[in-house]
């Protein structure tokens, strides 16, 4: 009997990939969370991981946010590598103070690097509701002393990883659980070691009509409607996928922009002290004499994330509303 | 416990120090020399020196801000102490940060920060870090009473106790958070009670009798030492000046305030050793002058050091890229590693040195 391998990865593969590869790589890697070593993790992102490494490089952890992060804060200084899991990312609220209080200021006030990860699924688009959908990278892009990545693909998904495991400096890996197991994502990894070095943005499809910037789960909806608007609108539309939020790409967002002319900014965040916020005043003091039209945005409405179906349809950006928002933008 | 004439001379010239490095921290406060919120914790001199010579060389501390005697003990030295008041370009943090917020996890001291109780969970994170190296080390980690009333200090003994981290727990009770008393925050008799709830060994003690205070910190090193799990010990003291130089602590009925002077604990000590024959009027000198020139040197020092420069208000953010040392194991001094050296400077971190004396025989 033949047996089919599937050689195609899901994005959760991905990450869980990049975390075996790490922690045989390296002894000092290791994972704390809740329910990440017996049971797998609440999605099954580290399933298999306890019983290759056992649970003292497993750590299954209470119901403790601020001890989870904090031990990998401890842990770090030490000079371990640790990858702290969020079930969800919104539970990172309950270990806020160890994150920008503890964590952002180590190394800057006393030298010590802070070799620390901390990840977990984020944003919507699974019937979460209000606590289980949360975009929080604007709390954290504020604050200085942080990195913050937000993949969009398997393979960035897994160079991410790697490259945030590897960095002597706190990193915030924010997983868009939407994307999980999405099957149109699944594709094929190299075979060898690599990394995605944070700090780079990548543009997804080239344009010469309008610069979209964009990240996480949004990439997909903004190639969407950017395929669209050629099909029916003969618009030449880039997408550039962000990919790190902190450090930004700005060479490339700049160059870009400067290319097109007109930029659209899509993310799933509410609106208001956003990503897309800072990308327009960055634009507007930087590129302001090559715009031939608003620096536009589509987010999020200003109020918390809604659990029905309907709601959250008309709460989260998509490819029909980056449509609309591109076009009206265009006719500048 | 039998103590030698000499280790007992020590823990009596470390509490000087400690008493008299803050009295002049608040003399060039009021002189306007030392910017900012100034705390000291005159009354606790038992407890911090005490607790930390009951430490092995390799041992950690998590010190918090009435922790100077801690600080002294484990090799922080009065002139990273004094740099760090005055903020100097050269003091430990670079003048980013003051207070006794420093530490060299080469020589075992964690750095804290103003969020009292968000260090218990870091000092997990070094008992973790211990018990997955399989040391024999332990991590000395205190908070005051009002951190008592966090949740990271429930979070981080918990935590402790269900994975029998090698730490002790130290609740320096000085009887008052800031302005609110014993009473308005915790409504038992003993904090150690506490101990029972994470199934944890607890016992409370007299931080104000320094041999008592190593008896039964000491007794709980051993017990976790023994890979038993976590400890927590009490150490009933008293603050007997205000929460800072700007609080008068007209709170405290002066009564209770002096009935805690007349418990001096270093005055307590002295008596003891005069009356063992240990400590006669010249050695009593002779401590005062070490202390009076360790101070002076570090206030010299830093009276010749460097104001920051202004033009890296903007640098040191993010630690440079490369191979990082596991702390505590052969070679994690090699300067190629990252963590080697302060990479901020490039040179050597500068809180603490190996001080003979500030290690003892255990």
């Amino acid at each position: 009997m033949n047996t089919i391998v599937e050689t195609k990865v899901t994005y959760l593969e991905a990450i869980s990939q990049a975390m075996r590869e790490e922690m045989r790589r390296d002894e000092a890697v290791f994972l704390i969370g809740e329910d990440v070593g017996t049971y797998g993790g609440a999605f099954k992102v580290s399933a298999g991981l306890q019983a290759e490494f056992g649970p003292e490089r497993v750590i299954d952890a209470p119901m403790s946010e601020a001890a989870i992060i904090g031990s990998a804060v401890g842990a770090a200084m030490m000079g371990m590598r640790p990858i702290a899991e969020m079930q969800f990312i919104d539970f990172i609220t309950c270990g806020f103070d160890q994150i920008v209080n503890m964590a952002s200021k180590m190394y800057w006030r006393s030298g010590i690097p802070l070799p620390l990860v901390i990840r977990g699924p984020s944003g919507g688009g699974t019937h979460g509701g209000p606590f289980h959908s949360v975009s929080p990278e604007a709390w954290f892009f504020h604050v200085p002393g942080i990195k913050i990545v937000a993949p969009a693909t398997a393979y960035d998904a897994k160079g991410l990883l790697k490259a945030a495991i590897r960095d002597n400096n706190p990193v915030l890996y924010l997983e868009h659980k939407y994307l999980y197991r999405l099957p149109e994502l699944r594709e094929t990894l190299p075979e060898g070691d690599y990394i995605v070095p944070i700090g780079q943005a990548l543009v997804r499809r080239e344009g010469e009509d309008m610069t979209i910037l964009t990240y996480g789960a949004m990439v997909h909806q903004c190639l969407k409607a950017a395929q669209a608007l050629e099909e029916a609108d003969d618009l030449s539309v880039e997408v550039v996928d962000l990919r790190s939020l902190a450090p930004l790409d700005r060479q490339t967002i700049i160059a870009s922009v400067k290319r097109t002319n007109k930029v659209l900014i899509v993310h799933e965040d509410t609106l208001t002290g956003g990503i897309g916020a800072e990308l327009a005043a960055v634009l507007a003091q930087d590129v302001f004499e090559y715009l031939d039209g608003p620096i536009t945005r589509v987010a999020a409405p200003d109020v918390p994330f809604p659990y029905a179906p309907s709601l959250e349809e008309a709460y989260l950006p998509n490819a029909d509303k980056i449509l609309a928002a591109a076009r009206v933008l265009a006719a500048y | 416990m039998q103590l030698e004439q000499d280790e007992l001379l020590q823990v009596y010239f470390f509490m000087r120090l400690t008493r008299a490095l803050e009295d002049r921290t608040r003399t060039l406060f009021l002189q306007g020399r030392v910017v900012g919120g100034v705390y000291t914790a005159q009354g606790h001199e038992a407890t911090s020196v005490g607790a930390a010579m009951t430490l092995r060389p390799d041992d950690f501390i998590v010190p918090q801000h009435r922790d100077l005697g801690m600080h002294l003990v484990r090799g922080t030295t009065p002139r990273a102490i004094m740099g760090q008041w005055l903020a100097r370009g050269n003091s430990p943090s670079l003048g980013r940060d003051g207070q006794l917020h420093i530490g060299d996890v080469h020589h075992g001291v964690i750095p804290s920060i103003s969020m009292l109780g968000e260090s218990l969970p870091v000092a997990c994170g070094i008992g973790l870090t211990m018990k997955m190296r399989k040391r024999s080390t332990i991590v000395l980690a205190p908070c005051g009473d009002g951190a008592t009333s966090t949740g990271p200090f429930h979070e981080a003994l918990n935590f402790a106790a269900v994975q029998k981290l090698p730490i002790v727990f130290l609740v320096e009770n000085n009887g008052y958070a800031y302005s609110t008393p014993n009473e308005k925050e915790f409504s038992l008799q003993n904090l150690s009670d506490r101990a029972l709830a994470y199934g944890i060994t607890g016992e409370s003690v007299d931080g104000n009798d320094v041999l008592a205070v190593m008896e039964t910190v000491g007794r709980a090193v051993a017990h976790v030492r023994e890979g038993k799990g976590p400890a927590l010990v009490e150490s009933k003291t008293f603050r007997v000046r205000g929460h800072s130089e700007a609080d008068r602590a007209d709170y405290v009925p002066q009564a209770l305030r002096e009935a805690w002077l007349a418990k001096d604990p270093i005055q307590h000590f002295e008596t003891y050793l005069s009356e063992q024959g240990i400590l006669d009027a010249s050695q009593k000198k002779a401590v005062e002058a070490r202390v009076k020139a360790a101070i002076d040197d570090a206030v010299s020092f830093n009276e010749h050091s460097p104001a920051p420069d202004e033009a890296t208000v903007a640098d040191y953010l993010f630690a440079p890229d490369g191979l990082i040392a596991i702390i505590g194991e052969a070679g994690a001094d090699d300067p190629s590693y990252v963590n080697a050296l302060d990479r901020r400077t490039g040179q050597p971190y500068t809180s603490a040195q190996q001080v003979e004396e500030a290690v003892t025989r255990r």
